[in-house]
């Protein structure tokens, strides 16, 4: 249906793909490229057909690795930029996601993720890449996750990730599921003047870009986006601040390595969000995404048996939230990490707490459906005891 | 609280799942509660299993799943040999008695609904079987409102639609009074 | 003593002092053949992007161009340019890369831009062989040749490029060796006013491993091989595939108007934002 409104204001039933389609358009997207995979096309389909009646492009590539170097090249050519697929695609992306990471590019990827490895099982969430997004490209870097729990938030979390990747000049990861992703629910949308968009800083022309700071400042260089007669020079090789090419400085290549992480973790507290219900709490339940739904209900269920348990929710998977996870685990005896998958963000969640408190992990009870509240409910008891 | 869960479940090309989703979207944009909706389906498009899962309830809903279901709608009787065995004790069973066989004995609550002849016979659309169950559902549960489904078949189906799909979900809902 | 400035001396970074090339590498030619053909439309450096990828001769543009240059990953520039153009389709996005980058590793981004009629003007560098990494056999090594990875010959067939990239759809497309700069240069001219997918292919000498794998030898004597075995393509009819199969067919393989991606894209936006 034609619909020349960057914002659909109202309460909508829809998808979680709809919903994030929609965020993407409401947070000012104009370029989205993409190819098509389960369970993430309705998010290019429905692009396709939105962002062209507002002015935006939607290209449909020869495979994953051209959707993310063109939505790159997009988002140096001025665009707000976006690519979508699932874990395979990811794996094919990793290369070039280094390359936005190396050469700071704004970015949004979505992940709607789906039951692996390998092409596994299509149609079935999992949240089988939350290893790989942070760490699946070689070299070190930092990089942003967000964590949707419902369509609400693949709408709402969709223009955080664009504003993040804006602000900071980085890619960002919505990682939503297959679950989320096909579920439906109720969406509300406001007003287009409540919704806070922030635009990337450009750069001022100079002489020269030896005049300029284009590049590794942890306060976000200005981007020197292209068509605008900066002249830039970008390379994802080791480069200097002006973005020269330079492999033979070793203080060089330290900066050119460490800036951009520092960059993300200098503005952590800004980034990562986290909720946490743990005030008087013996146990905490950690989670992430989908299966947090199924943790605040097994918290319901065990309270109302006297029965002291609280819920971390980590909105953002990376940057790591250490510190809150440190805060709750010095509150609680037990930790115990939910997730569905075997256990990707357990080891990290145990380093930070495991001094703290006791640290374990209970998968879902099938691989792929997200836990039934009873059998969390049925396992803290067994803690207990 | 009051919560209710629904499972509708039929073969690739009933519509089941669009059932689920007017159903859902009858609940949130016009009766002012909650929903949830799931879907599952094998990869051939027509033929093969589709169900979908409903949640309809006054308060948010924490988890999406529906594992065992108050309402198991059954379109075929592959559904109720998948799904029958999951409906909750004393929960209701609503089948098209045109495509269901055998139903288990455990099952108290049936409601046994001619879907399938009522929407080729006296619509000459069988595919509008799957709102003469909607209008059946409404009948018996009352989880979303006749009104509020009525504007939610009409805004969901193609246009020029509207009317035959009212007829049926009407038919539907009358024929359970008529039982 | 007098100094003079080379007159495309303008067109490049002022920093940069010196390039990374082998003495008597054919990049130089080429680099010279498009700056000269920007310098022959009048065109400003800003009305330019250049897109490379891994490879000598994505080192042409940059860090040399004093202009936007986007030096990506292997065999992927034609991926961000693509990205680029569709930002930016006003402006005259030139992707400079090498013929392992674009037609090995990055084979299929570059038949699919052709496919598109993406508005893009390749030039892509034919050495022959993998040079920067020492010598490996390359899609475009003819058969026989012995390389570091083929010390038995090469085994496989090769890739004929212009022809395979106008099978593809391209609007424009024409080779020419290092030994033709000024019609390669007119081709440049050519493909960067065409609306619609260019390939310029550059056939080019690489002394220091296509002439020692293939005892061509040094510069001069590669460029005189150049000269002894290009043919025109006006004059291929007439030869049978036997005389053909040593011979560099040169000249313009297409050139026709055909609708273009970007074109059509505005096309469609205007439509629906002129509809209710």
């Amino acid at each position: 249906m034609q619909n020349n409104k960057r914002v659909l204001k109202g309460t909508h039933f829809e998808m979680g793909n709809w919903a994030c389609t929609e965020g993407a358009i409401a947070a000012g997207c104009n370029f989205a490229a993409g190819y098509p995979i389960t369970p993430a096309s309705e998010v290019a389909n429905r692009l396709a057909d939105r962002l062209p009646q507002v002015g935006g492009t939607f290209l449909q590539t020869e495979d994953e690795i051209s959707a993310i170097c063109s939505a790159i090249g997009a988002s140096w050519a001025g665009c707000k930029a976006m690519t979508v697929t699932s874990g395979p695609g990811i794996s094919l992306m990793q290369e070039n996601i280094g390359f936005g990471v190396s050469t700071e590019t704004p970015l949004v990827i979505v992940d709607v993720q789906r039951f692996g490895p390998s092409t596994g099982v299509p149609s079935v969430g999992l949240a089988g890449d939350i290893v790989q997004v942070a760490r699946g490209s070689h070299g070190d870097y930092q990089i942003i996750a967000l964590c949707p729990e419902s369509p609400q938030e693949m709408f709402d979390l969709t223009i955080r990730a664009f504003n993040l990747a804006e602000t900071y000049r980085v890619p960002v990861f919505l990682m939503a599921d297959g679950f989320i992703g096909h579920m439906r629910e109720q969406i509300v949308i406001p007003e287009a003047d409540q919704i806070e968009i922030k635009q990337r800083k450009i750069a001022e022309p100079a002489e020269s870009v030896l005049d300029r700071q284009d590049f590794l400042d942890v306060n976000v260089a200005p981007m020197p986006v292209f068509g605008r007669g900066l002249k830039a020079h970008v390379t994802s090789s080791c480069h200097d601040e002006h973005g020269m090419r330079n492999l033979s400085d070793p203080a060089v290549m330290h900066r050119y390595a460490i800036r951009p992480i520092e960059k993300i973790c200098t503005h952590r507290d800004d980034i990562i969000q986290v909720q946490a219900d743990c005030a008087d709490a013996q146990i905490a339940l950690v989670t992430y995404g989908t299966v947090s739904r199924s943790a605040r209900a097994a918290a319901r269920l065990a309270r109302k048996e006297g029965l002291k348990i609280g819920t971390l929710r980590l909105l953002t998977c990376w940057p790591f939230p250490d510190k809150e996870i440190r805060q709750v685990a010095e509150q609680v005896d037990d930790m115990l990490v939910l997730e569905n998958n075997m256990g990707q963000l357990y080891p990290y969640i145990k380093a930070e707490a495991a001094h703290a408190c006791h640290v374990s992990f209970l998968g879902p009870q099938t691989l792929g459906q997200i836990h039934d509240p009873e059998f969390i409910f049925s396992h803290i008891k067994e803690l207990i005891a | 609280m009051s919560q209710t869960d629904l499972t509708i479940a039929g073969v690739g090309g009933q519509g089941s799942i669009l059932a689920g989703v007017i159903l859902g979207s009858a609940a949130v944009t016009y009766d002012d509660k909650y929903a949830t909706q799931t879907q599952a389906y094998s990869s051939e498009l027509r033929g093969g299993f589709a169900a979908t899962w409903v949640i309809i309830s006054d308060e948010p809903i924490e988890f999406p799943r529906v594992t065992h279901p108050d309402v198991l709608v059954a379109q075929a009787q592959d559904s109720i040999n998948r799904f029958g065995e999951m409906l909750k004790p004393g929960g209701i069973l609503i089948c098209d008695s045109d495509m269901v066989q055998e139903v288990p004995q455990t099952i108290e609550r049936q409601f046994r609904v001619a879907a399938t002849s009522i929407a080729r016979n006296r619509l000459q659309a069988p595919v509008t079987a799957n709102m003469v169950m909607l209008g059946a559902l409404c009948n018996v549960t009352q989880v979303v409102s006749r009104t509020a489904l009525e504007k939610a078949i009409a805004k969901a189906v193609p246009k020029g639609k509207e009317q035959i799909n009212l007829e049926a979900f009407n038919l539907g809902f009358e024929q359970v009074k008529n039982m | 003593m007098s100094t003079s400035t080379h007159p495309l001396k303008k067109y490049t970074r002022s920093h940069i002092m010196r390039t990374t090339t082998c003495p008597g590498c054919g990049i130089g030619t080429v680099s010279q053949a498009i700056l000269r053909a920007i310098d022959e439309l009048e065109l400003d450096m800003d009305d330019f992007v250049f897109v490379s990828g891994i490879g000598c001769s994505a080192w042409i543009p940059s860090p040399f161009y004093n202009a936007d240059t986007l030096h990506t990953t292997h065999g992927r520039p034609i991926a961000y340019a693509t990205g680029v153009k569709l930002g930016l389709p006003d402006k005259h996005v030139m992707v400079v890369s090498g013929d392992g980058d674009l037609t090995a590793i990055g084979g299929n981004h570059l038949i699919h831009a052709a496919r598109r009629n993406i508005d893009l003007t390749v030039v892509l560098v034919n050495n022959g062989i993998y040079a920067m990494t020492g010598g490996q056999t390359a899609p475009t090594t003819p058969r026989g040749l012995t390389t570091i990875t083929s010390p038995h010959g090469t085994l496989e067939h090769t890739f004929d490029i212009s022809p395979m990239i106008a099978a593809a759809g391209a609007s424009f497309v024409a080779r020419w060796t290092t030994y033709h700069p000024r019609q390669m240069t007119r081709s440049i001219k050519k493909g960067i006013q065409k609306k619609g997918f260019a390939l310029i292919e550059a056939v080019s000498q690489c002394p220091v491993q296509y002439g020692r794998a293939s005892n061509l030898g040094d510069a001069v004597s590669m460029l005189t091989y150049f000269k002894d075995n290009s043919v025109r393509i006006s004059k291929t009819q007439k030869m049978d595939a036997a005389e053909l199969q040593s011979k560099i067919v040169v000249g313009e393989f297409v050139d026709t108007e055909k609708a273009e991606l970007t074109t059509e894209l505005a096309q469609v936006k205007n439509k629906l934002r002129a509809s209710p």
